[in-house]
């Protein structure tokens, strides 16, 4: 149970985010988190959407290098101490963080989202289940 | 004045006598080449010439041109003209793999070599009084072995520092009276900074002149070092094909590089056509080598592209000078002191990506060192969302290129189709520096 996640290659220099975020607006594509990693040079844009498949398709057209990879969504309670929950469960079962980002917050439900980069899906998807943890799924993301 | 020449009777001999040394000399080394090189010999017939036909100098437009291709092609030992056991030495090009070059000597060779340097090294002061830094880097590359052998021949006494640890470098300059420094030019001028970085000035050490090498420079680089070193700059000109620097040297006038035509003819053609050119047209430079034995390249084609002159020298010497290499007739490029061929990168690209991307190479001095950076557009196959897989991709490829190369490059990833094409073909090299 994953979702899938956005990744743009964007070079370091004036107008490259406004023009990543200006196509996928042209489309229609909306965006429900998003991280920068950066370096001296380059960075790589991650962003979780409606429609990621099309979303990598337009972004493509327009000669951006963009890929699709499948990234773990679990939703943490709003208070102390319940991401720290999350990430003893991933250390407890040997499950490695690549990189991780928080997304919506929705502040009526107490609800908090993160996006994890974990080195194993299924691993990890077991485990945090196990913990009794939610994680959300394609559908889920396109309904919000 | 005594010790103004290393051979006075060759560096002022009238000119009708040095056409009729090259002559002698060129029948004899045509004969040597026919006997012992069947590559050349077969160019020769090709051509459909034979030694009968070259009688002195002014036949030697009938011979075939040797390229780096045929060096290439005839390497290790295809342009060998001695039995290996009567060779002494090798030396090679700067580039490790690639399209490097192998040159054999024997020690008759060296002694030539060494008397074109120590030619040099006189013109520039230097007498056996004079204690000589050679900074180049020593090893196969032929600038320290060429500087430090000529210094020993002149009786200097030389300081076999090899490029690198500048601040070592300044303290020996200091404490044992260094009096001629010899390196590539961008080093001296970083050994001129680093001195003042110090807290030094020119006064701090003795230092009188310097033979500046193996890379091209401008007339503001070499007015930079004499100021922040306190000295007179010198040019020297050279290749591994031929036997390495020494080949050409600067004067005390600075007005360009007399070549040593007792050893090498010089000739200027059109790149294109391989036609001869009259003397003071701009054109490519051709050498052949009369005097070596093991090695000896006939019209040896160096793609450098400048002028000869037989104007009067005020320094007396009457060897032909040549100026500066004013650009180059193929794509190589110097960067650092090193030679680099474009192709040599792509062979890097498409070993690591199975594919040739779109690359482009940005060449500027910064100061007076030389900046190289590769620009290489993204692939879909190569980009990852992890900055840890496109770090690793970037360190493969730099340590790659250094490895062909033998310097490094600063590698820098771009988006897809942001390299400007001209006419659809991308442009593959910016060379931003103003060298001549």
């Amino acid at each position: 149970m994953t979702v899938k996640q956005l990744s743009v290659f964007v070079e370091n220099r004036p107008g490259r985010l406004c023009a990543v975020t200006e196509a996928l607006a042209e489309s229609g594509i909306n965006i429900r988190a998003v991280s920068i990693a950066d370096t001296k040079d380059f960075g790589i844009m991650r962003i979780i959407v409606n429609d990621t498949d099309k979303a990598v398709e337009v972004l493509k057209e327009k000669s951006f290098i963009a890929s699709a990879a499948n990234v773990i969504a679990v939703i943490a309670d709003d208070k102390p101490g319940s991401m720290a929950s999350i990430m003893k469960t991933l250390y407890n079962d040997n499950i490695s963080v690549e990189y991780m980002y928080a997304a919506f917050l929705n502040t009526q439900k107490g609800e908090a989202c993160l996006i994890l980069r974990v080195d194993n899906n299924e691993a990890a998807e077991v485990a945090l289940k196990e913990a009794g943890c939610r994680l959300l799924t394609e559908e889920d993301i396109a309904q919000i | 004045m005594a010790g103004k020449y290393w051979n006075e009777q060759i560096e002022t001999m009238e000119l009708s006598d040095m056409k009729k040394l090259q002559s002698e000399r060129l029948v004899k080394q045509v004969k040597h080449v026919w006997d012992n090189v069947p590559y050349y010999r077969k160019k020769m017939e090709e051509k459909g010439v034979t030694p009968d036909d070259i009688h002195g100098v002014e036949d030697l437009y009938k011979l075939p041109f040797l390229s780096k291709a045929d060096l290439r092609d005839s390497y290790p030992y295809g342009l060998l003209a001695e039995p290996l056991s009567e060779c002494v030495r090798i030396q090679s090009t700067s580039g490790t793999t690639g399209k490097r070059v192998v040159a054999f000597y024997t020690q008759n060779d060296v002694d030539m070599w060494e008397d074109c340097v120590a030619r040099a090294i006189t013109a520039a002061g230097g007498t056996k009084e004079d204690v000589v830094q050679v900074a180049y880097g020593y090893g196969l590359f032929t600038g320290g072995a060429g500087l430090h052998g000529g210094s020993h021949k002149v009786g200097c006494l030389t300081l076999p520092m090899s490029s690198g640890n500048t601040e070592r470098q300044i303290q020996f300059m200091q404490d044992l009276g260094s009096t001629i420094l010899c390196c590539t030019p961008s080093y001296a001028a970083y050994i001129g900074e680093t001195l003042h970085e110090m807290g030094l000035t020119p006064d701090d050490i003795k230092l009188k002149a310097g033979i500046f090498g193996a890379e091209p420079w401008t007339e503001e680089m070499r007015s930079e070092i004499e100021k922040s070193l306190g000295i007179k700059a010198y040019d020297i000109y050279g290749l591994t094909e031929t036997s390495g620097p020494g080949v050409a040297f600067e004067c005390e006038e600075q007005s360009g590089m007399h070549i040593n035509e007792d050893n090498f003819i010089a000739e200027i053609i059109d790149p294109d056509t391989g036609e001869v050119l009259p003397e003071g047209s701009k054109g490519e430079l051709v050498f052949t080598s009369i005097t070596k034995e093991a090695f000896p390249l006939l019209r040896y084609r160096t793609r450098d592209i400048c002028v000869l002159s037989r104007k009067k020298c005020s320094c007396g010497r009457t060897l032909v000078k040549m100026t500066k290499p004013m650009g180059r007739s193929d794509d190589m490029l110097i960067i650092k002191g090193v030679n680099v061929f474009p192709s040599q990168i792509e062979t890097v690209l498409i070993k690591d990506f199975k594919a040739t991307p779109n690359y482009q190479i940005i060449v500027d001095r910064i100061g007076t060192t030389d900046t190289f950076e590769i620009k290489i557009e993204l692939s879909d196959d190569m980009f990852s969302d992890t900055i840890k897989d496109i770090s690793t991709l970037e360190k493969k490829l730099s340590a790659d290129i250094q490895q062909i190369l033998g310097i490094k490059a600063k590698i820098t990833l771009v988006e897809p189709k942001t390299i400007p094409r001209s006419e659809g073909k991308a442009v593959r090299v910016i060379d931003k520096r103003k060298l001549v």
